[in-house]
C-alpha cells in the first residue's frame, strides 16, 4: 500500500471537480425545500419572505392524505413481498453452488434493464386482457416486479461472507432447517433484510412510470403530485409536499445503507 | 426453546419413511436444494416478466376498432410503424437524445468516479453514498426540480436577472432537447458513477506503478493503463443509461416541450388519449427491438475493438 505513493497525494483540481459535481447533483433538489418556505406563488428569485403557509395548506388537503395512505399501503405490501422473494433468491445463490445460476439471475434482474414504459404497458395489456380491474393491488404487482432485483442485490451483499459453519454447527447440534434459520441465520441477516425492506419501500413510494399505467381511480402520491403540476396555484403546496418526501426518502435510504454497513461489519468481525 | 429443537430433531429421524431416499439425494445435491430455494423467486419473476411481454406481442397483431379490438392476425401495425413518419422522426430524436445523454453523463461522471477510486482514502463509503443518494429519491420530484431550475421564470433566469446579468430570460433553457438531456443526465448520474467506480477500484495498482517505472507520465499512464482497464465500467454505464432513458416519458413531458417529445411519449399517448393499444404495443415492441439490436451490436463492436487492439 505504501508503494502507491502517487495516489496518496491529494489532487486539488479533482477535488474541486468532485465538489462541483456534488453541487450539480444536490442543488436542483435542494431548491424544493428552499422555495417551499417562500412567501409567493411564483418560484423565482429574489425570494419574497418566509412562510409556513404551504405546509399548512398541505396538512389540510384531504385528497393528498388519501394518496399518501395509498402509497404507504402499496409500499408496505411491496417491500414485504419483494423482500420475501429476495431472501429466497439471495439465500439460494449465496448458500448453494447452482449449475446455470447466471442465466437464472439474468432473468430475475431483467426488470432493471427493461425500459419502464415497456414494463408498464405490457403489464397493463396483460391485466386488462385477463379482465383484472386496475387498483392499488395492480400497482403493487408492478412494484414487486421492480423491487425484487434491488432486494436480491442488497441481500446477496449481506449474505455473502456469511459464515456457513455457523449454520452447520446448528444443524449438527440437532436443529432442523426451520430452527436453524430462525435461531442462527435470521439474527445474522436481519439488518440486511431490514435494509432491503426500507429500500423497497422507498422505491415503491417514489415510483411513477409503472404506477402511471397500472393505477385505477386511487392515485399514489407521485401520481397525485403529477396531477397537481398542471395547476400553477397548487405548485407551492406541491413544493412543501415534495420537500417532506425528499427528507423522508433521504432518511430511509441513509438508514438502509447504515444497516447494510453494520451487517457487513458484524460479519467481517465474525470471520476473524 | 431447547426442548422444542431436540424434539424437532428426533421427529425428523423417526419420520424417516419412503421419502427418505429422495430426501437423501435432495440433501446431497447442492444444485437441487439451490433450485428448490431459488425457484419461487425465479418462477414469479419469469411469469411477471414473460406473460405481459407475450401478451403485448399478441396484441400488437390486433387492430383497434373503436373501443374494441379486432383479434384477427394482422401486420398492419408494424407496416404502419415502418411507413409512419412519426415513428421514424421520434425514433431518431429519441436515439439522439439518449445517446447524447449517455455519453455526456459518462464523461462528467468519470472524473468523479476516478477521484473517489484513487484519491479518497478515508470515508470512501460516505462519498459513494453522497453520489448515489439523490438516485433513491423521487424521480418525479427531481424532474420537477429541473423544471424549477430551467423555467422561463425559473431559478437560473430569475437569478441571473436579479443579479443583473441578463435582461431577457434565456428561452433555450426550458422546453428543449437540451433541457431533456440535462435532466436525464442528472437523473441517471448514479448509473454512470457506480459501474465506473467499481471498474476503477478493481485496477491493480502495481500496473500503474509499472507503467510509471517504465517512463510513462501521468497522462500517458491514464490513456494506456487506467482508461483501457476501466472500459468495462464505461460500457456498462453507457448501456445502463441508454436503455432506461429510452423508456422515459416524464422528463420529455415536463421539460421537453413539443420539440423534446420522445418515442415513449407517443407510446404512452396510444394507451391514453389516442386510444390505440395495438398500435402502441407494436411501437413499443419495434422500439425494444431497435434498442436491443443497437445494444448487441455495440457490445459486439467493443469486443471486436478489444480483440484487435488490446
Amino acid at each position: 500500500m505504501s508503494r502507491a505513493g502517487y495516489f496518496r497525494r491529494p489532487n486539488r483540481p479533482l477535488f474541486v471537480y468532485a465538489v462541483v459535481y456534488l453541487a450539480f447533483l444536490y442543488i436542483p433538489v435542494m431548491l424544493l425545500p428552499l422555495f417551499s418556505f417562500n412567501d409567493g406563488i411564483y418560484i423565482a428569485f429574489p425570494m419574497k419572505g418566509f412562510t409556513t403557509q404551504w405546509y399548512e395548506e398541505m396538512f389540510t388537503d384531504q385528497a393528498m392524505h388519501k394518496a399518501l395512505w395509498n402509497s404507504i399501503q402499496v409500499g408496505a405490501f411491496t417491500s414485504v413481498v419483494a423482500t420475501f422473494f429476495g431472501v429466497l433468491g439471495a439465500k439460494a445463490v449465496t448458500r448453494y453452488r447452482i449449475v446455470g445460476v447466471k442465466p437464472m439471475m439474468g432473468i430475475i434482474m431483467l426488470p432493471l434493464v427493461v425500459p419502464g414504459i415497456i414494463l408498464g404497458v405490457a403489464l397493463l395489456i396483460l391485466l386488462s386482457s385477463l379482465g383484472i380491474q386496475l387498483s392499488l393491488s395492480t400497482i403493487a404487482i408492478g412494484h414487486v416486479l421492480l423491487c425484487v432485483p434491488f432486494s436480491i442485490a442488497t441481500l446477496i451483499a449481506s449474505f455473502e461472507g456469511f459464515d456457513k459453519s455457523m449454520e452447520e454447527a446448528a444443524a449438527d447440534l440437532g436443529d432442523n432447517a426451520w430452527w436453524t434459520f430462525w435461531r442462527v441465520t435470521f439474527p445474522l441477516v436481519f439488518p440486511g433484510i431490514l435494509s432491503s425492506l426500507l429500500l423497497c419501500f422507498t422505491i415503491s413510494f417514489d415510483e411513477f412510470l409503472l404506477s402511471f399505467f397500472l393505477a385505477g381511480s386511487d392515485p399514489t402520491l407521485p401520481l397525485y403530485i403529477y396531477g397537481q403540476l398542471r395547476f400553477p396555484q397548487k405548485l407551492p403546496a406541491v413544493l412543501a409536499l415534495g420537500a417532506c418526501i425528499l427528507v423522508f426518502s433521504f432518511a430511509l435510504v441513509c438508514l438502509s445503507q447504515w444497516l447494510r454497513q453494520r451487517s457487513a461489519g458484524v460479519q467481517k468481525s465474525g470471520d476473524q | 426453546m431447547v426442548d422444542g429443537v431436540a424434539v424437532g430433531g428426533q421427529s425428523a429421524v423417526v419420520s424417516a419413511g419412503r421419502g427418505q431416499r429422495f430426501a437423501r439425494a435432495f440433501r446431497k445435491s447442492e444444485s437441487l436444494r439451490g433450485y428448490a430455494l431459488l425457484s419461487p423467486t425465479l418462477i414469479v419473476m419469469a411469469l411477471l416478466m414473460c406473460a405481459p411481454v407475450v401478451m403485448m406481442i399478441v396484441m400488437s397483431f390486433w387492430t383497434q376498432t373503436g373501443f374494441a379490438f379486432d383479434r384477427s392476425f394482422s401486420l398492419d401495425n408494424y407496416i404502419e410503424a415502418y411507413n409512419s413518419p412519426i415513428f421514424e422522426a421520434l425514433m431518431w430524436r429519441s436515439l439522439s437524445i439518449t445517446t447524447w445523454c449517455a455519453i455526456s453523463t459518462v464523461v462528467i461522471s468519470y472524473p468523479m468516479a476516478y477521484y473517489v477510486a484513487f484519491h479518497v482514502h478515508k470515508n470512501k463509503m460516505l462519498w459513494i453514498i453522497l453520489m448515489t443518494l439523490p438516485f433513491w429519491t423521487s424521480y418525479l420530484l427531481r424532474v420537477f426540480a429541473w423544471k424549477i431550475v430551467l423555467g422561463y421564470n425559473g431559478a437560473i433566469n430569475s437569478g441571473l436577472d436579479w443579479l443583473g446579468f441578463i435582461e431577457e430570460p434565456l428561452e433555450f433553457l426550458l422546453y428543449s432537447q437540451t433541457a431533456v438531456i440535462i435532466t436525464l443526465a442528472h437523473a441517471f448520474a448514479a448509473f454512470a458513477v457506480l459501474p465506473i467506480y467499481v471498474s476503477l477500484q478493481k485496477i491493480d495498482k502495481s500496473l500503474l506503478e509499472a507503467s510509471a517505472d517504465l517512463g510513462d507520465g501521468p497522462v500517458a499512464r491514464f490513456f494506456r493503463v487506467t482508461l483501457p482497464l476501466s472500459m468495462p465500467g464505461v460500457i456498462a454505464a453507457l448501456l445502463l443509461i441508454f436503455i432506461p432513458t429510452m423508456g422515459d416519458f416524464v422528463t420529455p413531458a415536463l421539460v421537453g416541450g413539443p420539440d423534446g417529445l420522445m418515442m415513449a411519449n407517443y407510446i404512452q399517448a396510444n394507451f391514453g388519449p389516442i386510444n390505440n393499444w395495438p398500435l402502441g404495443a407494436a411501437f413499443a415492441i419495434a422500439m425494444m427491438f431497435i434498442v436491443t439490436c443497437l445494444c448487441i451490436s455495440f457490445m459486439g463492436l467493443t469486443k471486436l475493438i478489444k480483440e484487435r487492439f488490446i
